[in-house]
């Protein structure tokens, strides 16, 4: 989740829609959200249906929205962070405001199980509404693996990656890592077998060992960028968002260059990741922000913001309104047998987060 | 500021004075020295989970007591981890590297186009200006097209035959050498043209007929007094390639590490703001002071030719 350069073109949209306060007196609200995490409706119908109007600006990584937080004032009225570590610390720093739920008809439809999950890091679902939900897996083209380890290989592992031997196969059509520390590294413990939790001096060691003993396979570290290399067939391994890589998977079919790419829930585990919504202490307009989460509430608008951004939400009343296709996709909705091995990532101590992305930048710079 | 003629008192002269000198000054205190010391404040505080991310440095505890908190950990963490080292050096080298190169390319096209006709002089400019009409990051993100496998470079390659595979120059240290040369070439021949088209073209014809040649007439005229160009054209290309951070980010691989790479790190995904500004002022140390001794080398060169 680090690409930020992109995030800056993708400013550019954001501008086209509206940045000046020519109008003063009409609503606005203001929504700070990932790059293409809203189908192409959701905010022209929002304006239609209450009459506010929408101005968004997009990250593609945490790190810039919480930058912002961070230093105050940032103007952004619904946000839509990931909720571990990154909701979880900005509760702690008291960033957010309560949520009115007077306001928000509609909580009740959401998924209970994850709403216990985030009431771990939320106490009383007081400040998170979640969004979506996936995993971190592997981006595969199918065709490529299978040429450089054979037809019988298996595709649903990490020893894709941490395997020295299959890496030194795929090295040449191209591997690549997300950026971020708590991902490799889970996935790592993961795939030795180990708590992909672990924070014990050991395990990290032994998985740091792990991703150094493949670095020389490894083409680059970046949390976007694999969705357009997936997709014109740079790469032929990807450790990636599902929906992401789905993505991928779309604009390969639209190509029709005969790429075919598939997304798999490693059977040593993978994590399962929920992005919330929430409304900054400082939101100028609390109001309309509420409104939008309101809107975001309604079955239908969710379920085509799923259809369109391939990833699963968590509102129970809108699953029989997604498409067939992405309903029934094991690894969009995992069956409860793949359920079970996903893992939700713990919540750490800045402490533990800083030596954790330090010895990252060793890692990727190979010292 | 005096418009009108005529004769003018004491002390409107000495206002205006002031105002001239002053704003400079002014201009400096606000938009250098303060965000200096904003971030030199906040290189000795500590991290913390708040609003900003940061410790106070002082505190008013009742009774005119003042609390002071100077944290000098920051700048000792980045004494023990040789991360840093490693990386403040190889910022430096790559520097080097790319002010050397974009030197060995840009001298000859400076000196080319301030030797071209006059007519032809402003085109050839317009055509090294041209690429600035475009957004630098734009610029970048094309050399991922030109150098990525399926990209321009290597489809050019293999239809010469000169390659039978295509390349990987994308997401190597080479791709960051070559985007670094292209943005930063401008740099270089701005500052040297103009002082190549100040030179005095009689000392040349002079040499000549004097029995000089052409070549020799080079190295013992023009280059030396080109110097200022020399020197001014790679202070513009080293200071900032030192503190580089989209290039290496947009086209290097997972082994580019530069200082820029770190702050953002530590900035951004550690958001630990104290550490990242001590890093900022290490680094600015870093560049202040050869930027003075070669200022202080360029005084006493100048007053020793007169």
């Amino acid at each position: 989740m680090t690409n930020r350069l992109k995030g800056l073109r993708a400013l550019l949209p954001a501008l086209a829609i509206g940045c000046c306060p020519a109008v003063q007196a009409e609503e606005q609200v203001h929504l700070y959200n990932w790059s293409d995490y809203f189908a192409e409706d959701t905010l022209p119908n929002f304006q239609a249906r209450t009459g506010i109007r929408p101005v968004l600006d997009v990250y593609d990584a945490n790190e810039v929205l919480e930058a912002k937080l961070f230093a105050g004032g940032s103007g952004y009225d619904v946000i839509f962070p990931t909720a571990r570590p990154f909701a979880a610390r900005h509760i702690k720093a008291g960033l957010y405001q309560p949520l009115d739920k007077s306001k928000l008809p509609g909580l009740e439809r959401l998924d209970p199980e994850i709403m216990a999950s985030l009431a771990s890091i939320d106490p009383g679902n007081q400040y998170l509404v979640p969004y979506m939900w996936g995993t971190s897996g592997l981006g595969l083209n199918v065709e490529k693996v299978k040429a450089a380890l054979g037809a019988e290989a298996k595709l649903d592992t990490w020893a894709l990656i941490f395997d020295p031997e299959q890496a030194a196969k795929l090295k040449d059509c191209g591997i690549a890592l997300l950026d971020d520390p708590t991902e490799v590294f889970s996935a790592a413990l993961a795939y030795l077998g180990k708590d992909p939790n672990s924070l014990d001096k050991a395990d990290l060691d032994a998985a740091a060992a792990v991703i150094k003993g493949v670095h020389a396979n490894i083409r680059y570290f970046h949390s976007s960028q694999y969705i357009s290399d997936l997709a014109n067939g740079e790469l032929c391994v990807a450790h990636g968002y599902s929906g992401d890589v789905l993505q991928a998977q779309e604009r390969a079919e639209e190509a029709d260059k005969g790429i075919e790419i598939a997304y798999r829930i490693p059977r040593e585990g993978a994590a399962l990741w929920t992005d919330v919504m929430a409304i900054p202490k400082d939101a100028p307009h609390p109001d309309a922000a509420h409104a939008f989460i309101a809107y975001l509430l309604d079955p239908q608008v969710i379920a085509d913001i799923s259809d369109y951004v391939f990833y699963a939400n968590p509102n129970l009343a809108a699953t029989p309104l997604i498409e067939a296709e992405l309903r029934e996709d094991p690894e969009i909705y995992p069956p409860p047998e793949v359920k079970a091995r996903l893992f939700v990532p713990n919540e750490r101590s800045d402490r533990e987060i800083r030596t954790l992305n330090r010895l990252w930048t060793r890692i990727k710079s190979n010292r | 500021m005096s418009i009108g003629a005529g004769p003018q008192s004491q002390g409107s002269r000495r206002l205006s004075r002031l105002v001239n000198i002053g704003i400079p000054y002014v201009w400096l205190g606000v938009f250098f020295l303060l965000p200096f010391v904003i971030v030199l404040q906040i290189s000795v505080a500590e991290p913390a989970l708040a609003q900003p991310p940061y410790t106070a440095l002082w505190e008013w505890i009742d009774d005119g007591l003042l609390q002071i908190q100077i944290n000098l950990r920051n700048f000792m963490l980045i004494g023990e981890d040789d991360i840093y080292l490693a990386a403040f050096l190889n910022s430096l080298w790559v520097a080097l590297v790319c002010t050397l190169l974009c030197l060995l390319l840009g001298y000859p096209m400076a000196y080319a186009i301030a030797t071209a006709p006059e007519r032809w002089r402003v085109l050839l400019l317009m055509l090294i200006v041209l690429p600035f009409w475009t957004s630098f990051l734009i610029r970048v993100y094309a050399w991922i097209g030109i150098l990525n496998s399926g990209g321009l470079l290597n489809t050019f390659l293999l239809w010469l035959g000169v390659i039978d595979q295509p390349m990987q120059i994308l997401h190597t240290q080479t791709a960051v050498y070559i985007g670094i040369l292209y943005s930063y070439l401008p740099f270089m021949i701005l500052p040297l043209y103009a002082n190549l088209t100040r030179l005095d073209p009689t000392l040349l014809e002079a040499a000549e007929d004097l029995g000089c040649r052409p070549m020799r007439a080079f190295v013992e005229i023009t280059l030396p007094l080109s110097k200022p160009g020399i020197i001014a054209g790679s202070m513009l290309v080293f200071i900032p390639v030192v503190g580089e951070f989209v290039i290496p980010d947009l086209l290097g691989g997972p082994d580019s590490l530069m200082v820029g790479k770190l702050l953002w790190t530590e900035f951004f995904s550690n958001q630990d703001w104290p550490l990242a500004s001590a890093l900022a002022i290490l680094l600015l140390g870093l560049l202040v002071v050869p930027f003075v001794l070669m200022q202080r080398m360029q005084q006493t060169m100048d007053e020793t030719q007169p």
